[in-house]
């Protein structure tokens, strides 16, 4: 039985996931053509609400096409490591009081494992595909994940430390109970470090380098298409999501909120990750393109130095103040 | 900044075996303007070398123009800079009045001078635009299309094409501008330097922006002007030089403006060239709209569009009748032997034409200086150690077309 309600669990955390990836490709069309003084989608259905189910049609009869020089198993396997493991993560989140499919002691630790284990199906994909521009989105990607994933990992220390715990359920007990409710006041320079280095992350503007449209056609997936295709955009998406739910439980107090809403327990998370969807939207509206130099020197020079200032000095604080 | 770090890439090539990785940018690339083909030459993401090739839009302008009339290479001039075919109209009919020596009356070169700083400004706005999107600010690019397509409503509403224009004609201007029109133009201008403000707000200030324009492609003074840059490319390196100014054609001489120069002559400065001259532009459209005269718009002198081969026929008593019938006699005279060269600055920078004529209605020759050709020609020296993404922002800095470089 315990074994039938975890599956029972997972198909319907899998199909509210990928409810909101088809929905969020919809939003952003919508949100940035708004920002872009045009409409958006549409065409299909009221307003292009059926957009996202004709895209998905489209991607999925289109014809695969692997170029003859590619490492084929590589290539084949890519796609799929990026959204394998940009789908584990989903396991450990809390979504409200209760409710994760994995409530493991190490959630923070888990998933970023799975996100970095996503960047090497972008790097793969680079390299396999025997292209000039992919090998150049790949190597970016790598350096971009090596300098990001520091500083991610660092901010989050200070959350680590002031809930004394890596599970993310304790971690959102622990702001409950905390006098501001939420750590993003107590640890704000580690939630700045955080957004910036989630967008990198994820590869989105303005450190959408391995894929840089301008400058590397698209990158790592300029080889890749169809259903092929679909799968990097599902897992780019897919990483949207869990980095920003990553973001509600650790900063902003996962699923509580001012008042009960009566009958949806995750009204509050959704709220607060849909706030962060639309962040990743304006950011990509409104600023240019760091140069691959820069962002390292950004990485290095700024980010990993403040997210250590930040560990010493909530380590300070607590150590004085209990 | 970018010197030290060529040297040093440079160091670490002697020391390994090592193949530079050679990438050809283009001639498919979203960011090349068209059909600019870069061979690259890369260590890591360090331009070692920057080929250019030209060619892959080339249609013989030139060579065509051998064989039609002065009056039908006209609508050629339009498939130059496509991007601002009005500038490229004025240009020509400019070039050719000098050669066959016609006084274009007063009304007519106030319509000639707005149409053209029209084309200034859908030009800027389209190097603006895509500028912007290559460096990676999705948002500017359709803020400038917005009033790019205002502008392009008003080319049809006194042609009847928004990009093919073909307005002008040799001694004048095809149409007369109407009252509507003239009003319209006129609301434009008023809110036109708050769009350019919105435009601002996005880039100009983005420490982003900043950080990926100043101190990239920078060339000296000295460069520039032996690499023959020019137009704000030029200016942008703090060279004074204007073709608008130092020889003034239409009613130049008689609008009041400035020549915005930069300094440093990076790409940020180039930028600001720019911005600034749509500044200029929008206050001599108005200029123009306020003192435009009454008159006739076509010189009395000028080739029949209908008869483009034919010198204007002049009535004539025979005098072999006594009957006193009249008959036409051409009057051949005005299709001057020699050669000349008159330019106009165009959005992209200094457009010349070279003619020479045999007296026959049709160039021997027509060459075109265009200014996009000799841009190119100083891209290997502008990216040399520069990054892949800054050969982007620079393509985009020194505003190529292709179609006016392979005529």
């Amino acid at each position: 039985m315990e074994i039938l309600w975890i599956l029972v669990k997972i198909i319907i955390v899998f199909a509210v996931v990928m409810l909101h990836v088809m929905y969020a490709t919809y939003f952003e069309r919508k949100v940035i053509g708004h920002m872009q003084v045009r409409m958006g989608p549409m065409r299909v259905g009221p307003h292009g609400i059926l957009q996202p189910i004709a895209d998905g049609l489209k991607l999925f009869f289109k014809e695969d096409i692997i170029p003859t020089v590619a490492d084929k198993k590589v290539f084949y396997a890519a796609p799929l490591i990026c959204l394998i493991s940009a789908l584990s993560a989903i396991a450990v989140l809390p979504f409200f009081e209760g409710f994760a499919i994995a409530n493991i002691n190490i959630g923070i630790l888990y998933i970023f494992a799975m996100s970095s284990l996503a960047s090497y199906g972008v790097v793969l994909a680079g390299w396999s595909s025997n292209s000039k521009y992919s090998f150049l989105g790949g190597l970016r990607s790598s350096a971009q994940v090596i300098s990001y994933e520091i500083a991610m990992g660092l901010s989050l220390v200070g959350v680590m430390m002031m809930a004394g715990s890596l599970n993310l359920t304790d971690i959102v007990h622990a702001q409950m109970n905390s006098p501001f409710k939420v750590y993003l006041i107590p640890q704000i320079i580690g939630f700045f470090v955080f957004v910036v280095a989630m967008f990198a992350e994820t590869n989105r503007t303005p450190f959408d380098l391995p894929e840089a449209e301008s400058e590397l056609v698209a990158g790592y997936c300029t080889e890749y298409s169809g259903m092929r295709f679909a799968l990097f955009f599902m897992a780019e998406y897919i990483g949207m999501i869990v980095m920003s739910c990553l973001a509600v439980t650790c900063f902003l107090g996962g699923w509580s909120g001012p008042f009960e809403v009566p009958g949806i327990p995750f009204f509050w998370f959704l709220l607060k990750v849909y706030f962060f969807i639309f962040l990743y939207y304006w950011v990509r509206a409104t600023l240019p393109r760091y140069r691959y130099d820069q962002l390292m020197a950004l990485g290095w020079k700024v980010l990993i130095p403040l997210a250590l200032f930040n560990i010493v000095l909530t380590g300070t604080i607590k150590s004085i103040f209990g | 900044m970018p010197e030290n770090k060529s040297e040093s890439k440079q160091t670490t090539v002697q020391h390994m075996a090592y193949e530079p990785y050679t990438v050809a940018m283009g001639p498919q690339h979203p960011a090349t303007h068209g059909v600019l083909k870069l061979d690259l030459e890369l260590d890591g993401e360090t331009i070692l070398e920057c080929k250019p090739t030209v060619g892959f839009l080339h249609r013989g302008v030139e060579k065509l123009a051998e064989n039609i009339s002065y009056a039908q290479c006209l609508p050629l001039t339009d498939r130059l800079d496509y991007i601002a075919a009005m500038a490229n109209n004025v240009a020509y009919s400019v070039a050719v009045e000098t050669l066959l020596g016609i006084e274009v009356p007063l009304r007519a070169k106030y319509i000639r001078t707005m149409v053209m700083e029209m084309a200034r400004l859908t030009g800027h706005l389209l190097w603006l635009a895509t500028h912007a999107l290559d460096i990676g600010a999705m948002t500017v690019f359709l803020y400038c299309f917005r009033e790019r397509e205002n502008l392009l409503d008003m080319f049809e509403e006194i042609c009847g094409a928004r990009l093919t224009t073909s307005y002008t004609c040799i001694g004048g201007v095809r149409q007369d501008v109407t009252g509507h029109f003239l009003e319209s133009l006129h609301a434009f201008t008023d809110e036109f330097p708050s769009r350019i403000a919105e435009y601002e707000t996005l880039i100009d200030k983005n420490r982003i922006w900043l950080q990926r324009t100043q101190g990239v492609g920078v060339v000296s003074a000295e460069d520039a002007v032996s690499l023959g840059l020019t137009g704000p490319t030029l200016r942008g390196s703090g060279v004074d030089y204007d073709v608008r100014k130092h020889m003034p054609y239409d009613a130049y001489p008689y609008v009041e403006f400035e020549v915005p120069i930069g300094s440093k002559g990076d790409v940020y400065d180039r930028y600001r060239c720019r911005m600034e001259e749509m500044h200029q532009s929008n206050s001599i459209i108005r200029q123009c709209i306020e003192a435009l005269p009454p008159g006739p718009i076509r010189a009395e002198d000028a080739p029949d569009l209908v008869m483009p081969y034919g010198p204007q026929k002049v009535v004539e008593a025979d005098a072999t009748f006594s009957s006193g019938i009249i008959k036409l006699v051409e009057d051949r005279k005005r299709f001057i032997k020699g050669d000349v060269y008159v330019a106009a600055e165009v959005p992209k920078g200094e457009l010349g034409f070279y003619f020479v004529s045999d007296g026959r209605g049709v160039p021997y020759r027509m060459h075109i200086r265009s200014p996009s050709y000799i841009h190119i020609g100083a891209l290997p020296f502008l990216c040399k150690g520069q990054m892949v993404a800054d050969v982007i922002a620079i393509i985009g800095s020194v505003d190529v077309v292709l179609g006016e470089c392979d005529r």
